[in-house]
């Protein structure tokens, strides 16, 4: 018996990002391609298009908030965001997300010059792309970005991040130099296509938005984020404009979860499961909608990896 | 259920009021409408009667495995996305135990499933049954190792076997247990004779879902209708397609004959853990591990429990006094609701912190702190009575409460009830470590 193959009637489909750029168009590295989908991910039957999710390899310039076993498992790389990349391009991310938070005003309070220079060093160190974001301090992340921007024009950077209560310094930074911009959501997809609204309205090009509705991690909400997600991109692709845009989900806050770090009786071995509380939470992102994944341990990558190319019909 | 209108073609079309209805057409509407029945129409015919008692089946077929209180239910799931209404039946977890072991390694292998066992959020996270296969080929074998482990436990019970007889000895002997029936790559049609036989449902499997079809189609041929579905997948692509395929052929009513529950055999290792979890969020009722190591059980379980969280009845933790960071009686004291996401975030930030503090989380019915004030659920009153139930305000001793910033006008009021002086916090949970070490 034949049994009939239902597929969703999709009107609509994610549109395509370039992160970094080719030293044609002003850079120097070859770009990744993302977005571009046409249905539910993958779902062979309905986008015989093959699906690309890029890795990122979660680096930082001081380590304040960078949890214990993601730090160990790099050893003495950490404490050099170049070498520490360095290390992500040998275990095979696909590009870097590198946090500014030494210039954190109320730790270290780096300049915005220095930032810059630790991105240009990890630029010339390795030839991937890469996401920067600041320390999340409003105020300051608008000098650092805007240095950042600067001194990498043309690469085609992914700044991090714009939000409804302040995105005009980052916009600005992206669209003067080339660079693409995640717009930042707390779990609520009006609020997810509020900021591509205001981004756009602003005049960054639809094209150079991606979106970060807020990935809960296992444990900590994971279900309100798999379903804002899962809602985002049944929306984008019944033809929402605003929302077809590709998704970055950052699942290192998975560290965070207390059962992700502590001893807990009879769950077997407490780094292993951390892993695993990372790798879960890649995993729901994944099939959720995420085009990015963020990730702190490169264990967790490898299981990412796996993930990727087991839906992909590659293992 | 069908249309009012797809109802009507199968009607007698009448009118002669029997129903109590004035015309055939009102009946339909309200059958269409689950008002009325379909026995209150006399005339209908055996082919219409057949017809619509087919369209009116839930689409996918509720199987119950166990007996007494030690029950599993599968399937009756109506939604391909969580968010439209819930998933009702969480995936079940067995753990597969071979008639081939001894009497030490099974006993190693009944406690280890029982270990598995976490309270979280106020509900229980377990193991829910055990899968019995045959391995030593030996009827007599498997037989006596079913009835011994049956003895020795209460959870639902699946076995699996690639002969039919072997399998049917030892279901007789386990009958009123309600177990689930696993035939292997046996053959299909003595399977069913065995589940018919026993009163009992029966997991119908194939490599690929045209012949998944077609079993299911002659096992009800054979009288069978409490079916689960074996997909087989050979890793995550199929796995997740042929799920969907399932799912939406049931829930679009674009195929009717796969509306069952899915059984999965999950491999060892980390594309076991890939594949459980996968099914976990994907349409997979029971999922039978050949190892389930206790690193990967809690992740999985966890994953589970979000998962079929009701996604209009919030998570809630246990109202309580909460130490964080190991605080004295100099500590602050603090309060929150009992939202799961707010009390996880404001706990992990308070961990951030490293600051001693004591949070007090105040039963709001698990709205989030803004929603729950405009809803009248947390007030200066339910604070207070909060803060006396666990007898906050004698471990902390600083005579301060520090209170969200979102219900800053809370402040008088709340200085009135309980006599203590109130700090207004962040209004975002993030600004807590900052806020605190000033």
């Amino acid at each position: 018996m034949e049994v009939p193959v239902p597929k969703e009637k999709w009107t609509g489909s994610i549109g395509e990002m370039e992160l970094g750029a080719t030293p044609e168009k002003g850079g120097s590295r070859s770009p990744l391609r993302l977005g571009g989908n046409k249905g539910l991910p993958f779902l062979s039957f309905e986008d015989p298009a093959k699906r690309t999710v890029a890795l990122a390899g979660f680096v930082a310039d001081s380590l304040e908030d960078v949890p214990l076993p993601v730090r160990k498992a790099f050893g003495e790389a950490v404490n050099d965001p170049v070498r520490w990349a360095v290390a992500w391009k040998e275990k095979g991310a696909d590009l870097i997300c590198l946090h500014l938070t030494s210039t954190n005003p109320e730790e270290r309070d780096a300049s915005p010059e220095e930032a810059a220079d630790t991105v240009m060093a990890v630029m010339k160190a390795i030839e991937l792309p890469l996401i920067v974001y600041g320390s999340g301090h409003p105020e300051k992340d608008a000098k650092v970005l805007e240095k950042v921007g600067e001194a990498a024009k043309g690469e085609r950077l992914l700044l991090g991040q714009a939000e409804e209560g302040g995105y005009k310094s980052i916009a600005a930074a992206a669209m003067a130099n080339g660079h693409a911009v995640i717009g930042f959501s707390n779990l609520d997809i009006n609020l997810a296509k509020q900021i591509v609204i205001l981004l756009t309205d602003y005049g960054v090009g639809r094209g150079d938005v991606m979106i970060d509705p807020l990935m809960a991690a296992l444990g900590m909400g994971l279900e309100y984020s798999y379903s804002v997600n899962e809602r985002i991109r049944i929306s984008a692709l019944s033809g929402d404009a605003m929302l077809q845009v590709p998704m970055i989900c950052d699942c290192v806050s998975a560290w965070k979860a207390r059962e992700a770090s502590d001893e807990v009786p009879n769950a077997g071995d407490t780094l292993e499961r951390g892993i695993w509380w990372e790798s879960t939470t890649a995993l729901a992102a994944l099939l959720s909608g995420a085009d990015i994944l963020v990730l702190g341990h490169p264990e967790a990558m490898m299981i990412a990896r796996d993930a990727v190319n087991g839906f992909r019909g590659e293992a | 259920m069908a249309t009012a209108i797809e109802i009507f073609k199968h009607l007698p079309k009448k009118n002669c009021g029997d129903c109590k209805f004035p015309t055939c057409l009102a009946f339909a509407m309200q059958l269409a409408n689950n008002k009325a029945k379909l026995d209150d129409c006399p005339h209908l015919s055996e082919a219409g009667r057949n017809a619509l008692a087919s369209s009116s089946a839930p689409p996918i077929r509720l199987i119950r495995i166990g007996s007494g209180k030690s029950v599993v239910d599968m399937g009756d799931e109506t939604e391909l996305y969580r968010h439209d209404k819930r998933f009702f039946h969480p995936a079940a977890f067995a753990l597969r135990i071979s008639d081939d072991l001894n009497e030490d390694e099974l006993h190693k292998r009944l406690s280890y499933l029982r270990s598995l066992r976490f309270e979280r959020v106020g509900q229980v996270l377990k193991m829910d049954l055990l899968e019995l296969e045959c391995r030593s080929g030996n009827a007599e074998n498997f037989a006596s190792f079913v009835k011994k482990v049956a003895s020795e436990t209460e959870l639902p019970l699946v076995l699996r076997a690639g002969d039919a007889g072997v399998l049917s000895a030892a279901a007789s002997l386990v009958k009123d247990r309600h177990p689930l029936l696993h035939g292997a790559e046996a053959n299909v049609k003595e399977m069913c004779a065995v589940a018919k036989g026993l009163a009992l449902p029966l997991v119908v499997g194939a490599d690929d879902l045209n012949a998944l079809a077609d079993a299911v189609e002659t096992a009800r041929k054979e009288g069978v209708e409490d079916i689960v579905l074996d997909p087989r997948p050979n890793d995550l692509k199929e796995l997740l397609e042929r799920c969907t395929i399932i799912r939406r052929s049931a829930i679009r009513k674009t195929y009717r004959g796969l509306g069952y529950p899915i059984y999965l055999s999950i491999p060892t290792g980390r594309d076991g853990m890939l594949m459980a979890s996968t099914a976990v969020m994907k349409y997979g009722s029971l999922l039978s591990f050949e190892e389930l190591p206790a690193s990967n059980a809690l992740p999985l379980m966890v994953l589970r429990q979000n998962i079929y969280t009701d996604p209009q009845v919030p998570i809630q933790v246990k109202p309580d006094l909460y130490p964080v960071n190991n605080p004295g009686p100099e500590a602050p004291l603090l309060f929150t609701t009992n939202f799961s996401l707010t009390f996880f975030t404001v706990m992990s930030d308070l961990e951030k912190s490293k600051v001693p503090v004591w949070l007090q989380v105040v039963d709001t019915e698990g709205l989030s702190v803004l929603t729950a004030y405009s809803a009248g659920k947390l007030t200066a009153e339910s604070v207070k009575n909060a803060l006396q139930a666990t007898g906050a305000m004698e471990r902390s001793k600083m005579g301060v409460l520090v209170i969200p910033g979102m219900v800053a006008r809370m402040a008088v009021k709340l200085n009135e009830a309980t006599g203590l002086e109130i700090v207004v916090g962040p209004k975002e949970s993030s600004g807590l470590p900052k806020f605190l070490k000033s």
